[in-house]
């Protein structure tokens, strides 16, 4: 089943509570997602830094921080339960290498606006546990997953980035995702998990080095052969789409501040407004985006 | 007129109070603050008038009977589902599935529903003063499905009685579906349909749309439209 959610904020007047606007929305979206729940929160700093999501499984975060002080030059490192963002001006090709060869802890992001952290557990107490009532920003997804193709582990948790800045969830299944994981692996792109929708996120990667999001999702349209509600981040906003039978449910919200997206209106009736928002579903096949 | 606000109230607890009617109580009820709730109004069996204030979730009114049920606002998947007589009217959009495998009563839509609308239905009838999505009417039985803005693809697919009236464009019709010629009854018919729904179009200016019959029994040579 899983819940999917997200917010693009058109203004700036809601995005102190951003936070807590998408930490109800994943709430409400317990009962089609019980698992593990997870979300991306985008928040451009303007400037060089790099932030990486780590999440560190059973290290602890004091003998993670001594070893990345002999390796990586960091200007800041937060501890959020178990996960942490490690801010440094180095690029990721310097600093990926480092931390995948640190087997013990798993990569979730990084970027330089996108923060994700996502863990298996209620939705509920994956909200509480990142304190996600406090964050601000820009645009932000979530999802509650329902697990079916593959384990309820942090890996198997979305959002999946498999890119800068780039981050995808999903609601439904693929059926080809064996077969376009080896492809692209044959191609370079890097996988941790045996889920369906890191193949795809890892495909909109790929793509998107050679197109745009909304043309890597129309050729996706072709390429990923399965059920499927996405919703795909980048740095200065998200897309949405449906595939063509559109079994998988979504409904958009939209007014002068903010669009919001989920699986079921339940999740946006406490967003401000909403009653008096533009309402529609998004009409299978096609590429719905915001920002950029 | 009673309000019922789910603010306050357990909707499980609103909807066991609609489907208990008392033959002294009250027979007008307002709901207000549905916030996308799940099975608002589902299984009423009294003739009584109830209006929802807002936006409802899945299954709105599902199996309804006798009651009069105004949503003043969007529904999600399923409204009417299974609705065996009565009338439901939708003020905003609906999402898919709308009036699926009904018996009777009446389904009215003023905006748009999405893909699947009329799914099996088997008696009902639905006026939808927009647009349907995909695969309507699939499977549809009996009773009468009236468009009268566009139909989505594969309109009527493997279509057995529905009579199926469109206003507007019809992006392709289903396997076994065909255009048919509208007779003095079917326009009779469709101006009382439309009547019931509050609107004056003219039958003339919509299209008929039925089974060919061809897919009843099998048929080895039909075996790539089954």
């Amino acid at each position: 089943m899983c819940g999917i959610v997200g917010i693009y904020l058109k203004s700036k007047k809601f995005e102190k509570s951003l936070g807590a606007m998408l930490s109800k929305m994943l709430v409400s979206m317990e009962s089609r997602g019980p698992d593990s729940a997870g979300f991306a929160i985008y928040n451009s700093d303007k400037n060089k830094t790099y932030k990486y999501s780590i999440c560190l499984n059973e290290v602890s975060f004091e003998k993670f921080k001594k070893e990345m002080k002999k390796k990586v030059k960091f200007t800041n490192i937060e501890k959020n339960s178990d996960h942490v963002i490690l801010k440094s001006i180095e690029k990721p090709n310097k600093i990926l290498p480092i931390l995948d060869s640190y087997e013990e802890i798993s990569l979730v992001g990084y970027g330089k606006s996108i923060e994700i952290f996502k863990q298996v557990g209620s939705p509920s107490n994956v909200v509480k546990k990142f304190n996600l009532d406090d964050f601000s920003g820009t645009h932000a997804i979530g999802h509650t997953r329902m697990a079916t193709e593959s384990a309820i582990t942090t890996d198997g948790s979305h959002p999946y980035s498999t890119g800068e800045d780039e981050c995808l969830v999903h609601n439904g299944s693929l059926s080809n995702h064996n077969n376009l994981r080896r492809k692209l692996k044959k191609s370079g792109s890097k996988f941790s998990s045996d889920n369906d929708t890191e193949v795809a996120a890892g495909y909109i990667s790929d793509s998107l080095k050679r197109r745009n999001l909304k043309k890597t999702l129309n050729k996706g349209l072709g390429d990923l052969d399965g059920f499927y509600t996405f919703i795909a981040g980048t740095h200065s906003g998200f897309a949405v789409l449906r595939d063509e039978i559109a079994c998988k449910p979504a409904v958009i919200a939209e007014t002068k501040d903010y669009v919001a997206i989920s699986s079921e209106f339940q999740a946006m009736a406490h967003l401000p407004n909403v009653n008096n928002a533009k309402i529609f579903e998004p009409e299978p096949g096609i590429v719905y985006s915001w920002g950029k | 007129m009673m309000i019922l606000d789910l603010k306050k109230l357990k909707l499980r607890s609103v909807n066991e109070r609609l489907q208990n009617i008392d033959r002294k109580n009250k027979r007008d009820f307002v709901i207000s603050n549905p916030e996308g709730n799940h099975a608002i109004c589902a299984g009423l069996t009294d003739n009584i008038d109830v209006t929802i204030k807002g936006h409802v979730g899945y299954y709105c009114a599902g199996m309804n009977q006798n009651a009069n049920i105004i949503v003043d606002g969007n529904v999600g998947t399923g409204v009417a589902e299974n609705m065996m007589s009565g009338k439901v009217h939708v003020k905003g959009n609906a999402s898919q599935s709308a009036g699926a495998t009904a018996h009777g009563g009446t389904l009215i839509i003023d905006g748009d529903a999405s893909s699947r609308c009329g799914i099996s239905m088997k008696g009902i009838d639905i006026i939808v003063k927009g647009s349907v999505g995909h695969m309507s009417a699939f499977m549809a039985q009996s009773g009468n499905l009236v468009v009268c803005g566009d139909a989505g693809e594969a309109l009527g697919d493997s279509l057995y009685e529905t009579d199926i009236y469109v206003k507007g464009k019809v992006k392709s019709l289903g396997a076994d579906c065909e255009e048919k010629k509208m007779s003095k009854k079917h326009k009779t018919k469709l101006k009382e349909l439309l009547k019931k729904a509050g609107s004056n179009i003219k039958p003339e200016q919509f299209k008929r749309y039925g089974s060919a019959r061809k897919l009843y029994n099998f048929n080895i040579d039909n075996v790539s439209n089954y």
